[in-house]
Protein backbone atom coordinates (compact mmCIF):
# COMPACT_ATOMS: atom_id res chain seq x y z
CA UNK A 1 0.00 0.00 0.00
CA UNK A 2 2.28 2.54 0.99
CA UNK A 3 4.29 1.48 -2.11
CA UNK A 4 1.34 2.31 -4.53
CA UNK A 5 0.76 5.89 -2.98
CA UNK A 6 4.16 6.67 -3.48
CA UNK A 7 4.15 6.05 -6.88
CA UNK A 8 1.37 7.41 -7.55
CA UNK A 9 2.73 10.88 -5.49
CA UNK A 10 5.58 10.39 -8.44
CA UNK A 11 2.97 10.53 -10.99
CA UNK A 12 1.48 13.28 -9.66
CA UNK A 13 4.30 15.53 -9.03
CA UNK A 14 5.76 14.38 -13.06
CA UNK A 15 2.87 15.32 -14.41
CA UNK A 16 0.75 18.15 -14.97
CA UNK A 17 -2.21 17.14 -16.91
CA UNK A 18 -4.68 15.55 -15.18
CA UNK A 19 -6.60 13.36 -17.49
CA UNK A 20 -9.89 14.95 -15.30
CA UNK A 21 -8.93 18.19 -17.55
CA UNK A 22 -10.23 16.91 -20.74
CA UNK A 23 -13.55 18.14 -19.22
CA UNK A 24 -12.74 21.44 -18.54
CA UNK A 25 -14.04 22.82 -22.18
CA UNK A 26 -17.18 21.38 -22.09
CA UNK A 27 -17.39 22.77 -18.41
CA UNK A 28 -16.69 26.22 -19.84
CA UNK A 29 -18.94 25.84 -22.78
CA UNK A 30 -21.79 25.13 -20.25
CA UNK A 31 -21.32 28.17 -18.70
CA UNK A 32 -21.45 30.32 -21.68
CA UNK A 33 -24.09 28.41 -23.58
CA UNK A 34 -26.13 26.66 -20.79
CA UNK A 35 -25.81 28.75 -17.50
CA UNK A 36 -26.01 32.15 -19.18
CA UNK A 37 -28.82 31.62 -21.56
CA UNK A 38 -30.54 31.19 -18.67
CA UNK A 39 -29.48 33.97 -16.18
CA UNK A 40 -30.61 36.17 -19.50
CA UNK A 41 -33.88 34.49 -19.20
CA UNK A 42 -34.05 35.51 -15.50
CA UNK A 43 -32.77 39.06 -15.66
CA UNK A 44 -35.26 39.64 -18.93
CA UNK A 45 -37.70 38.47 -16.97
CA UNK A 46 -38.01 41.23 -14.58
CA UNK A 47 -36.96 44.16 -16.70
CA UNK A 48 -39.52 46.14 -18.56
CA UNK A 49 -38.68 46.60 -22.46
CA UNK A 50 -39.85 50.10 -22.67
CA UNK A 51 -38.07 51.59 -19.67
CA UNK A 52 -35.43 48.76 -18.95
CA UNK A 53 -36.13 49.06 -15.09
CA UNK A 54 -36.87 46.13 -12.52
CA UNK A 55 -40.46 45.71 -12.93
CA UNK A 56 -42.66 42.79 -11.36
CA UNK A 57 -45.33 43.79 -14.48
CA UNK A 58 -43.93 41.07 -17.03
CA UNK A 59 -45.39 38.61 -14.81
CA UNK A 60 -48.63 40.18 -14.34
CA UNK A 61 -48.57 39.72 -18.44
CA UNK A 62 -48.39 36.14 -18.41
CA UNK A 63 -51.10 35.59 -15.40
CA UNK A 64 -53.33 37.34 -17.55
CA UNK A 65 -56.51 35.50 -17.90
CA UNK A 66 -56.30 34.99 -21.76
CA UNK A 67 -52.68 33.86 -20.95
CA UNK A 68 -53.64 31.25 -18.01
CA UNK A 69 -56.19 29.28 -20.30
CA UNK A 70 -53.23 29.37 -23.15
CA UNK A 71 -50.93 27.46 -20.32
CA UNK A 72 -53.60 25.24 -19.01
CA UNK A 73 -54.38 24.66 -22.62
CA UNK A 74 -51.23 23.53 -23.29
CA UNK A 75 -50.83 21.71 -19.96
CA UNK A 76 -54.22 19.82 -20.84
CA UNK A 77 -52.85 18.47 -24.56
CA UNK A 78 -49.54 17.09 -23.09
CA UNK A 79 -51.36 15.38 -20.74
CA UNK A 80 -53.41 13.99 -22.71
CA UNK A 81 -50.50 13.08 -25.18
CA UNK A 82 -48.69 11.73 -22.07
CA UNK A 83 -51.66 9.24 -21.06
CA UNK A 84 -52.76 8.41 -24.80
CA UNK A 85 -48.44 7.25 -25.51
CA UNK A 86 -48.46 5.86 -22.19
CA UNK A 87 -51.51 3.78 -22.95
CA UNK A 88 -50.37 2.76 -26.27
CA UNK A 89 -46.74 2.42 -25.65
CA UNK A 90 -46.68 0.31 -22.32
CA UNK A 91 -48.60 -2.81 -23.94
CA UNK A 92 -46.45 -2.67 -26.87
CA UNK A 93 -43.57 -2.64 -25.07
CA UNK A 94 -45.40 -5.36 -22.53
CA UNK A 95 -45.92 -7.90 -25.64
CA UNK A 96 -41.96 -6.55 -27.40
CA UNK A 97 -40.70 -7.60 -24.27
CA UNK A 98 -41.93 -10.79 -23.71
CA UNK A 99 -41.78 -14.21 -25.26
CA UNK A 100 -42.18 -15.45 -28.51
CA UNK A 101 -42.03 -11.44 -29.61
CA UNK A 102 -38.67 -10.94 -27.80
CA UNK A 103 -37.21 -13.24 -30.47
CA UNK A 104 -37.02 -10.36 -33.42
CA UNK A 105 -34.84 -7.52 -32.92
CA UNK A 106 -36.13 -6.23 -36.18
CA UNK A 107 -40.01 -6.30 -34.61
CA UNK A 108 -38.49 -4.06 -31.87
CA UNK A 109 -36.74 -1.79 -34.29
CA UNK A 110 -40.08 -1.09 -36.94
CA UNK A 111 -41.46 0.92 -33.55
CA UNK A 112 -38.39 2.92 -33.12
CA UNK A 113 -37.62 3.65 -36.98
CA UNK A 114 -39.75 6.53 -37.09
CA UNK A 115 -37.93 8.46 -34.47
CA UNK A 116 -35.02 8.57 -36.50
CA UNK A 117 -36.93 10.50 -39.55
CA UNK A 118 -37.71 14.35 -39.26
CA UNK A 119 -41.02 15.14 -37.50
CA UNK A 120 -41.74 17.48 -39.75
CA UNK A 121 -41.78 15.20 -42.55
CA UNK A 122 -43.79 12.54 -40.76
CA UNK A 123 -46.10 15.49 -39.97
CA UNK A 124 -46.94 16.24 -43.08
CA UNK A 125 -47.43 12.89 -43.86
CA UNK A 126 -50.15 12.30 -41.19
CA UNK A 127 -51.96 15.22 -42.39
CA UNK A 128 -52.10 14.05 -45.93
CA UNK A 129 -53.58 10.96 -44.65
CA UNK A 130 -55.71 12.41 -42.31
CA UNK A 131 -57.10 14.85 -45.17
CA UNK A 132 -57.99 11.84 -46.98
CA UNK A 133 -59.78 10.37 -44.71
CA UNK A 134 -61.71 13.23 -43.95
CA UNK A 135 -60.40 14.34 -40.24
CA UNK A 136 -60.30 18.00 -40.22
CA UNK A 137 -58.18 20.08 -38.97
CA UNK A 138 -58.44 21.04 -34.45
CA UNK A 139 -57.62 19.09 -31.32
CA UNK A 140 -58.43 15.62 -32.13
CA UNK A 141 -56.25 15.72 -35.21
CA UNK A 142 -53.67 18.00 -33.11
CA UNK A 143 -53.38 15.12 -30.50
CA UNK A 144 -53.31 12.46 -33.07
CA UNK A 145 -50.01 14.01 -34.25
CA UNK A 146 -48.72 14.70 -30.77
CA UNK A 147 -49.30 10.74 -29.94
CA UNK A 148 -48.09 10.00 -33.51
CA UNK A 149 -44.62 12.07 -33.18
CA UNK A 150 -44.14 10.74 -29.54
CA UNK A 151 -45.22 7.61 -29.24
CA UNK A 152 -41.06 6.17 -30.10
CA UNK A 153 -40.07 8.19 -26.81
CA UNK A 154 -42.36 6.76 -24.74
CA UNK A 155 -41.81 3.13 -26.07
CA UNK A 156 -38.56 3.14 -26.08
CA UNK A 157 -37.16 3.48 -22.61
CA UNK A 158 -40.22 1.41 -21.19
CA UNK A 159 -39.17 -1.24 -23.85
CA UNK A 160 -35.68 -0.80 -21.98
CA UNK A 161 -36.50 -0.62 -18.76
CA UNK A 162 -38.71 -4.05 -19.12
CA UNK A 163 -36.05 -6.21 -21.53
CA UNK A 164 -33.81 -5.87 -18.94
CA UNK A 165 -35.67 -6.51 -16.34
CA UNK A 166 -34.65 -9.62 -14.22
CA UNK A 167 -37.18 -12.22 -15.57
CA UNK A 168 -36.88 -14.48 -12.28
CA UNK A 169 -39.02 -11.61 -10.31
CA UNK A 170 -42.07 -12.58 -12.18
CA UNK A 171 -41.33 -16.21 -12.36
CA UNK A 172 -41.11 -15.95 -8.25
CA UNK A 173 -44.45 -13.91 -7.75
CA UNK A 174 -46.21 -16.96 -10.10
CA UNK A 175 -44.65 -19.28 -8.25
CA UNK A 176 -46.04 -18.15 -4.97
CA UNK A 177 -49.18 -18.32 -6.06
CA UNK A 178 -49.95 -14.86 -7.94
CA UNK A 179 -52.01 -14.85 -11.09
CA UNK A 180 -50.96 -13.09 -13.96
CA UNK A 181 -52.93 -9.71 -13.50
CA UNK A 182 -51.30 -9.62 -10.02
CA UNK A 183 -48.03 -10.04 -10.88
CA UNK A 184 -47.87 -7.75 -13.26
CA UNK A 185 -49.47 -5.09 -10.67
CA UNK A 186 -47.20 -5.77 -7.67
CA UNK A 187 -43.95 -6.46 -9.76
CA UNK A 188 -43.71 -5.90 -13.49
CA UNK A 189 -45.29 -2.62 -13.19
CA UNK A 190 -43.19 -1.16 -10.10
CA UNK A 191 -40.02 -2.48 -11.39
CA UNK A 192 -40.89 -0.32 -14.53
CA UNK A 193 -41.78 2.90 -13.06
CA UNK A 194 -38.26 3.90 -13.86
CA UNK A 195 -39.13 3.47 -17.61
CA UNK A 196 -42.58 5.30 -17.55
CA UNK A 197 -40.90 8.14 -15.74
CA UNK A 198 -38.49 9.18 -18.07
CA UNK A 199 -40.97 8.05 -20.83
CA UNK A 200 -43.12 10.86 -19.41
CA UNK A 201 -40.65 13.61 -19.16
CA UNK A 202 -39.91 12.67 -22.96
CA UNK A 203 -43.29 13.03 -23.56
CA UNK A 204 -44.96 15.84 -21.35
CA UNK A 205 -42.44 18.77 -21.57
CA UNK A 206 -41.30 18.37 -25.61
CA UNK A 207 -45.05 19.15 -25.97
CA UNK A 208 -45.37 22.63 -24.79
CA UNK A 209 -42.78 23.20 -27.61
CA UNK A 210 -44.04 20.76 -30.43
CA UNK A 211 -46.35 24.03 -31.80
CA UNK A 212 -45.26 22.48 -35.11
CA UNK A 213 -47.52 19.92 -35.25
CA UNK A 214 -50.75 21.97 -33.66
CA UNK A 215 -49.83 24.83 -36.44
CA UNK A 216 -50.12 21.95 -38.89
CA UNK A 217 -53.02 19.96 -37.63
CA UNK A 218 -54.69 22.37 -35.47
CA UNK A 219 -56.57 25.25 -35.84
CA UNK A 220 -56.93 28.82 -33.38
CA UNK A 221 -58.13 26.52 -30.43
CA UNK A 222 -55.44 24.43 -30.10
CA UNK A 223 -52.43 27.08 -30.09
CA UNK A 224 -49.44 26.09 -27.62
CA UNK A 225 -47.68 28.58 -25.66
CA UNK A 226 -44.55 27.60 -27.16
CA UNK A 227 -45.95 29.53 -30.08
CA UNK A 228 -46.97 32.24 -28.16
CA UNK A 229 -43.43 32.87 -26.90
CA UNK A 230 -42.01 32.57 -30.09
CA UNK A 231 -43.92 35.34 -31.27
CA UNK A 232 -42.92 37.76 -28.99
CA UNK A 233 -39.35 37.03 -29.28
CA UNK A 234 -39.78 37.67 -33.58
CA UNK A 235 -41.90 41.09 -32.35
CA UNK A 236 -39.09 43.50 -30.73
CA UNK A 237 -40.31 45.26 -27.61
CA UNK A 238 -41.92 42.14 -25.96
CA UNK A 239 -38.87 40.13 -24.92
CA UNK A 240 -39.56 41.10 -21.13
CA UNK A 241 -42.96 38.78 -21.40
CA UNK A 242 -41.66 36.24 -23.60
CA UNK A 243 -39.00 35.51 -20.77
CA UNK A 244 -41.19 35.50 -17.79
CA UNK A 245 -43.05 32.78 -19.89
CA UNK A 246 -40.40 30.81 -20.42
CA UNK A 247 -39.24 31.52 -16.82
CA UNK A 248 -42.40 29.69 -15.79
CA UNK A 249 -41.60 27.01 -18.02
CA UNK A 250 -38.18 26.85 -16.62
CA UNK A 251 -40.11 26.10 -13.25
CA UNK A 252 -42.58 22.99 -14.52
CA UNK A 253 -39.52 22.09 -16.41
CA UNK A 254 -37.62 21.96 -12.98
CA UNK A 255 -40.76 20.49 -11.39
CA UNK A 256 -41.22 17.77 -13.78
CA UNK A 257 -37.51 16.99 -13.20
CA UNK A 258 -37.84 16.62 -9.56
CA UNK A 259 -40.92 14.70 -9.70
CA UNK A 260 -39.79 12.37 -11.98
CA UNK A 261 -36.34 11.38 -10.09
CA UNK A 262 -38.41 10.35 -6.66
CA UNK A 263 -40.47 8.28 -9.41
CA UNK A 264 -37.24 6.75 -10.72
CA UNK A 265 -36.31 6.56 -7.17
CA UNK A 266 -38.89 4.74 -5.44
CA UNK A 267 -39.19 1.32 -6.46
CA UNK A 268 -35.67 0.64 -5.11
CA UNK A 269 -36.05 2.79 -2.24
CA UNK A 270 -39.27 -0.01 -1.58
CA UNK A 271 -37.15 -3.11 -2.15
CA UNK A 272 -34.45 -1.61 -0.15
CA UNK A 273 -36.77 -1.13 3.07
CA UNK A 274 -38.42 -4.22 2.53
CA UNK B 1 -58.37 -25.59 -23.04
CA UNK B 2 -56.05 -23.73 -21.27
CA UNK B 3 -53.72 -23.73 -24.63
CA UNK B 4 -56.27 -22.34 -26.66
CA UNK B 5 -56.64 -19.51 -24.44
CA UNK B 6 -53.21 -19.03 -24.45
CA UNK B 7 -53.38 -19.33 -28.28
CA UNK B 8 -56.34 -16.80 -28.54
CA UNK B 9 -53.78 -14.90 -26.40
CA UNK B 10 -50.94 -14.51 -28.30
CA UNK B 11 -53.25 -13.76 -31.70
CA UNK B 12 -54.29 -10.64 -29.71
CA UNK B 13 -50.80 -9.80 -28.82
CA UNK B 14 -50.13 -10.55 -32.60
CA UNK B 15 -53.10 -8.28 -33.81
CA UNK B 16 -51.99 -5.54 -30.99
CA UNK B 17 -48.64 -4.97 -32.50
CA UNK B 18 -49.88 -4.56 -35.80
CA UNK B 19 -52.84 -2.46 -35.33
CA UNK B 20 -49.91 0.16 -34.16
CA UNK B 21 -47.59 -0.74 -36.82
CA UNK B 22 -50.16 -0.19 -38.91
CA UNK B 23 -50.91 3.31 -37.66
CA UNK B 24 -47.05 4.12 -37.48
CA UNK B 25 -46.82 3.42 -41.07
CA UNK B 26 -49.63 4.45 -43.16
CA UNK B 27 -49.11 7.83 -43.85
CA UNK B 28 -45.04 7.12 -44.69
CA UNK B 29 -46.17 4.50 -46.75
CA UNK B 30 -49.19 7.03 -48.47
CA UNK B 31 -46.33 9.72 -49.32
CA UNK B 32 -43.91 6.90 -50.49
CA UNK B 33 -46.73 5.92 -53.21
CA UNK B 34 -47.61 8.93 -53.95
CA UNK B 35 -44.11 10.33 -54.56
CA UNK B 36 -44.44 8.36 -58.08
CA UNK B 37 -47.54 10.15 -58.70
CA UNK B 38 -48.13 13.47 -60.88
CA UNK B 39 -50.76 14.55 -59.45
CA UNK B 40 -50.08 17.82 -57.25
CA UNK B 41 -52.54 17.20 -54.32
CA UNK B 42 -52.87 13.86 -52.78
CA UNK B 43 -56.76 12.18 -52.62
CA UNK B 44 -57.41 14.58 -55.86
CA UNK B 45 -60.50 14.29 -58.43
CA UNK B 46 -57.31 12.43 -60.43
CA UNK B 47 -56.73 9.89 -58.07
CA UNK B 48 -53.13 8.31 -57.85
CA UNK B 49 -53.15 9.74 -61.89
CA UNK B 50 -50.23 8.05 -63.46
CA UNK B 51 -46.99 6.56 -62.39
CA UNK B 52 -43.70 8.34 -62.61
CA UNK B 53 -40.56 9.92 -61.54
CA UNK B 54 -41.11 13.65 -62.23
CA UNK B 55 -41.44 14.40 -58.48
CA UNK B 56 -38.00 13.33 -58.15
CA UNK B 57 -36.81 14.59 -61.02
CA UNK B 58 -38.39 17.99 -60.16
CA UNK B 59 -36.40 17.46 -56.62
CA UNK B 60 -33.42 18.01 -57.80
CA UNK B 61 -33.62 20.41 -60.94
CA UNK B 62 -36.82 22.81 -60.18
CA UNK B 63 -37.20 23.01 -56.36
CA UNK B 64 -33.87 24.94 -55.44
CA UNK B 65 -35.48 26.50 -52.35
CA UNK B 66 -35.86 23.20 -50.79
CA UNK B 67 -32.96 21.67 -52.40
CA UNK B 68 -31.30 24.68 -50.53
CA UNK B 69 -33.04 23.62 -46.94
CA UNK B 70 -31.83 19.94 -47.50
CA UNK B 71 -27.92 21.32 -48.04
CA UNK B 72 -28.41 23.59 -45.06
CA UNK B 73 -29.56 20.92 -42.70
CA UNK B 74 -26.67 18.84 -43.45
CA UNK B 75 -24.33 21.40 -43.20
CA UNK B 76 -26.01 22.30 -39.88
CA UNK B 77 -26.29 18.70 -38.98
CA UNK B 78 -22.65 16.74 -40.05
CA UNK B 79 -20.96 19.66 -38.52
CA UNK B 80 -22.80 20.27 -35.11
CA UNK B 81 -22.39 16.48 -35.05
CA UNK B 82 -18.98 16.24 -35.20
CA UNK B 83 -18.21 19.03 -32.46
CA UNK B 84 -20.27 17.54 -30.64
CA UNK B 85 -18.96 14.13 -30.73
CA UNK B 86 -15.57 15.65 -30.41
CA UNK B 87 -16.54 17.77 -27.23
CA UNK B 88 -18.78 14.54 -25.97
CA UNK B 89 -15.86 12.36 -26.02
CA UNK B 90 -13.22 14.37 -24.48
CA UNK B 91 -16.22 15.17 -21.88
CA UNK B 92 -16.66 11.89 -21.41
CA UNK B 93 -13.06 10.99 -20.78
CA UNK B 94 -12.54 13.83 -18.45
CA UNK B 95 -15.83 13.41 -16.35
CA UNK B 96 -14.87 9.88 -15.51
CA UNK B 97 -11.73 10.97 -14.10
CA UNK B 98 -13.03 13.90 -12.09
CA UNK B 99 -13.46 13.65 -8.83
CA UNK B 100 -14.68 16.79 -7.55
CA UNK B 101 -17.97 18.82 -9.33
CA UNK B 102 -19.44 15.86 -11.27
CA UNK B 103 -22.16 15.65 -10.25
CA UNK B 104 -22.72 19.69 -10.75
CA UNK B 105 -21.51 19.33 -14.78
CA UNK B 106 -24.38 15.82 -14.94
CA UNK B 107 -26.73 18.50 -13.40
CA UNK B 108 -25.69 20.69 -16.05
CA UNK B 109 -25.85 18.74 -18.83
CA UNK B 110 -29.54 17.17 -17.88
CA UNK B 111 -30.90 20.20 -17.84
CA UNK B 112 -29.89 21.15 -21.20
CA UNK B 113 -31.47 17.47 -22.28
CA UNK B 114 -34.86 17.64 -20.37
CA UNK B 115 -35.38 21.40 -20.99
CA UNK B 116 -38.27 22.52 -23.36
CA UNK B 117 -36.79 23.80 -26.49
CA UNK B 118 -38.62 27.07 -26.70
CA UNK B 119 -36.77 28.18 -23.42
CA UNK B 120 -33.53 26.94 -24.81
CA UNK B 121 -34.30 28.59 -28.14
CA UNK B 122 -35.23 32.02 -26.02
CA UNK B 123 -31.74 31.00 -24.12
CA UNK B 124 -29.94 31.03 -27.21
CA UNK B 125 -31.48 34.08 -28.80
CA UNK B 126 -30.74 36.33 -25.64
CA UNK B 127 -27.65 34.87 -25.30
CA UNK B 128 -26.57 36.12 -29.21
CA UNK B 129 -27.91 39.78 -28.28
CA UNK B 130 -25.75 39.95 -24.89
CA UNK B 131 -23.08 38.90 -26.74
CA UNK B 132 -23.35 41.31 -29.60
CA UNK B 133 -23.76 43.64 -26.86
CA UNK B 134 -20.63 43.39 -24.91
CA UNK B 135 -19.08 43.51 -28.04
CA UNK B 136 -18.14 39.91 -29.54
CA UNK B 137 -20.85 40.22 -32.77
CA UNK B 138 -22.81 37.30 -33.03
CA UNK B 139 -24.84 36.80 -36.43
CA UNK B 140 -28.04 35.00 -35.79
CA UNK B 141 -27.68 32.30 -39.20
CA UNK B 142 -25.77 29.28 -39.99
CA UNK B 143 -22.83 29.68 -37.74
CA UNK B 144 -25.22 30.59 -34.67
CA UNK B 145 -27.05 27.67 -35.46
CA UNK B 146 -24.00 25.09 -35.78
CA UNK B 147 -22.94 26.26 -32.26
CA UNK B 148 -26.44 25.81 -30.67
CA UNK B 149 -26.97 22.76 -32.55
CA UNK B 150 -23.46 21.30 -30.88
CA UNK B 151 -24.42 22.21 -27.34
CA UNK B 152 -27.59 20.87 -27.40
CA UNK B 153 -26.69 17.63 -28.60
CA UNK B 154 -23.20 17.16 -26.79
CA UNK B 155 -24.75 15.36 -23.65
CA UNK B 156 -26.47 13.10 -25.37
CA UNK B 157 -23.03 12.16 -27.18
CA UNK B 158 -21.77 12.31 -23.68
CA UNK B 159 -24.48 9.79 -22.19
CA UNK B 160 -24.04 7.56 -24.83
CA UNK B 161 -20.15 7.41 -24.85
CA UNK B 162 -19.74 7.19 -20.93
CA UNK B 163 -21.50 3.82 -20.37
CA UNK B 164 -18.97 2.24 -22.90
CA UNK B 165 -15.92 4.27 -20.94
CA UNK B 166 -17.16 2.31 -17.67
CA UNK B 167 -16.37 -1.17 -18.99
CA UNK B 168 -12.49 0.06 -19.55
CA UNK B 169 -9.67 -0.74 -17.62
CA UNK B 170 -9.29 2.56 -16.06
CA UNK B 171 -5.41 1.94 -15.68
CA UNK B 172 -5.44 1.99 -19.54
CA UNK B 173 -4.76 5.68 -19.83
CA UNK B 174 -1.91 5.80 -17.20
CA UNK B 175 -0.23 3.04 -19.04
CA UNK B 176 -0.49 4.79 -22.24
CA UNK B 177 1.19 7.83 -19.94
CA UNK B 178 3.98 5.31 -18.49
CA UNK B 179 4.85 3.89 -22.04
CA UNK B 180 5.60 7.61 -22.51
CA UNK B 181 3.22 9.25 -24.50
CA UNK B 182 1.59 12.60 -23.69
CA UNK B 183 -1.97 13.14 -22.53
CA UNK B 184 -3.52 14.19 -25.75
CA UNK B 185 -1.87 10.98 -27.49
CA UNK B 186 -2.51 8.69 -25.01
CA UNK B 187 -6.27 9.83 -25.22
CA UNK B 188 -6.23 9.47 -28.75
CA UNK B 189 -4.15 6.27 -29.19
CA UNK B 190 -5.40 4.40 -26.05
CA UNK B 191 -9.13 5.44 -24.93
CA UNK B 192 -10.34 6.94 -28.09
CA UNK B 193 -10.50 3.43 -30.10
CA UNK B 194 -12.31 1.45 -27.82
CA UNK B 195 -14.94 4.18 -27.73
CA UNK B 196 -15.29 3.92 -31.22
CA UNK B 197 -18.76 2.51 -31.22
CA UNK B 198 -20.14 4.79 -28.36
CA UNK B 199 -19.03 7.93 -31.13
CA UNK B 200 -20.37 6.49 -33.72
CA UNK B 201 -23.85 5.76 -32.22
CA UNK B 202 -23.59 9.13 -30.33
CA UNK B 203 -22.77 10.84 -33.99
CA UNK B 204 -26.03 9.12 -35.40
CA UNK B 205 -27.73 10.44 -32.23
CA UNK B 206 -26.62 14.10 -32.58
CA UNK B 207 -27.10 14.04 -36.44
CA UNK B 208 -30.59 13.01 -36.39
CA UNK B 209 -31.21 15.40 -32.99
CA UNK B 210 -29.73 18.28 -35.34
CA UNK B 211 -32.31 17.49 -38.20
CA UNK B 212 -35.22 16.94 -36.49
CA UNK B 213 -34.66 20.64 -34.41
CA UNK B 214 -37.64 22.90 -35.54
CA UNK B 215 -37.54 25.24 -32.54
CA UNK B 216 -34.44 25.97 -31.54
CA UNK B 217 -33.81 26.70 -35.68
CA UNK B 218 -36.99 28.59 -36.25
CA UNK B 219 -35.73 31.23 -33.63
CA UNK B 220 -32.33 31.43 -34.41
CA UNK B 221 -31.81 31.42 -37.83
CA UNK B 222 -31.56 34.89 -38.25
CA UNK B 223 -33.36 36.81 -41.38
CA UNK B 224 -30.59 36.46 -43.94
CA UNK B 225 -33.10 33.43 -45.23
CA UNK B 226 -31.09 30.32 -43.91
CA UNK B 227 -34.07 27.38 -43.88
CA UNK B 228 -33.12 24.17 -42.77
CA UNK B 229 -35.91 21.70 -44.32
CA UNK B 230 -38.07 21.50 -40.63
CA UNK B 231 -38.06 25.72 -40.84
CA UNK B 232 -38.74 25.60 -45.03
CA UNK B 233 -41.87 22.99 -44.91
CA UNK B 234 -43.38 24.81 -41.79
CA UNK B 235 -42.88 28.20 -43.43
CA UNK B 236 -44.63 26.63 -46.52
CA UNK B 237 -47.52 25.53 -44.95
CA UNK B 238 -49.37 28.82 -45.59
CA UNK B 239 -48.77 28.73 -49.03
CA UNK B 240 -48.74 25.65 -50.94
CA UNK B 241 -45.69 22.92 -50.30
CA UNK B 242 -43.73 21.68 -52.90
CA UNK B 243 -45.34 18.56 -53.72
CA UNK B 244 -41.62 17.55 -54.37
CA UNK B 245 -41.37 17.16 -50.37
CA UNK B 246 -42.98 13.90 -51.23
CA UNK B 247 -39.90 12.58 -52.94
CA UNK B 248 -37.56 13.91 -50.66
CA UNK B 249 -39.37 12.16 -47.55
CA UNK B 250 -39.33 8.80 -49.36
CA UNK B 251 -35.52 9.23 -49.70
CA UNK B 252 -34.84 9.98 -46.37
CA UNK B 253 -36.81 7.21 -44.86
CA UNK B 254 -35.49 4.81 -47.50
CA UNK B 255 -31.57 6.16 -46.40
CA UNK B 256 -33.19 5.82 -42.28
CA UNK B 257 -34.02 2.34 -42.85
CA UNK B 258 -31.10 1.45 -44.77
CA UNK B 259 -28.17 2.58 -42.43
CA UNK B 260 -30.54 1.32 -39.18
CA UNK B 261 -30.52 -1.96 -40.72
CA UNK B 262 -26.95 -1.98 -41.15
CA UNK B 263 -26.23 -0.20 -38.00
CA UNK B 264 -27.92 -3.23 -36.22
CA UNK B 265 -26.27 -6.16 -38.66
CA UNK B 266 -23.17 -4.56 -37.63
CA UNK B 267 -24.23 -4.52 -33.97
CA UNK B 268 -25.55 -8.44 -33.72
CA UNK B 269 -22.35 -9.88 -35.83
CA UNK B 270 -19.75 -7.77 -33.38
CA UNK B 271 -22.14 -9.16 -30.57
CA UNK B 272 -21.63 -12.76 -31.59
CA UNK B 273 -18.44 -12.79 -32.39
CA UNK B 274 -17.74 -11.13 -28.82
CA UNK B 275 -20.10 -14.12 -27.50
CA UNK B 276 -18.04 -16.74 -29.25
CA UNK B 277 -14.24 -15.15 -28.38
CA UNK B 278 -15.71 -15.43 -24.47
CA UNK B 279 -16.79 -18.94 -25.04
Amino acid sequence: MPESSETKKTLKKKIVFKPSYFSFPYILLCAIFVVLPLILVFVYAFIDDKTGHFTFSNFAEVFTSANLILLLRTIGIALLTTLICLLIAYPTALILASSPFNKFVILALLFIIPMWMNFVLRVIALKELLTLIGVKNGLFASVIGMVYDFLPFMLLPIYTVLTDMDKSYSEAASDLGANGFKTFVKVTLPLSAKGIASGITMVFMPVFSAYAITDMLGNNNTTLIGKIINELFINSGTWGVGSAFSFVLLLLVFGTMILSNLVGKSPKAKGGAK
Amino acid sequence: MKSTKSKLFLCFKWAFLIIVLACIYLPILLIIVYSFSGEPNIGGVNGFGQFTFALYKKLFTNSPRLMDATKNTLIIGVSSALIATFIGTLTSVGLYYLRKGKKAVNFVSEITVVNADIVTAVGFFLLSIFLTRIGLPVEKGMGWLIVAHAVITTPYVILTVSPRLHQLNPNLYEAGLDLGAGPMRSLFTVIVPQLIGGMVSGFALAFTLSLDDFVVTNLNKGTNGVETITTFVYASLRRSLDPAIRALSTIIFVIVLVALIIFNVVKNKKLKTQQKIIK
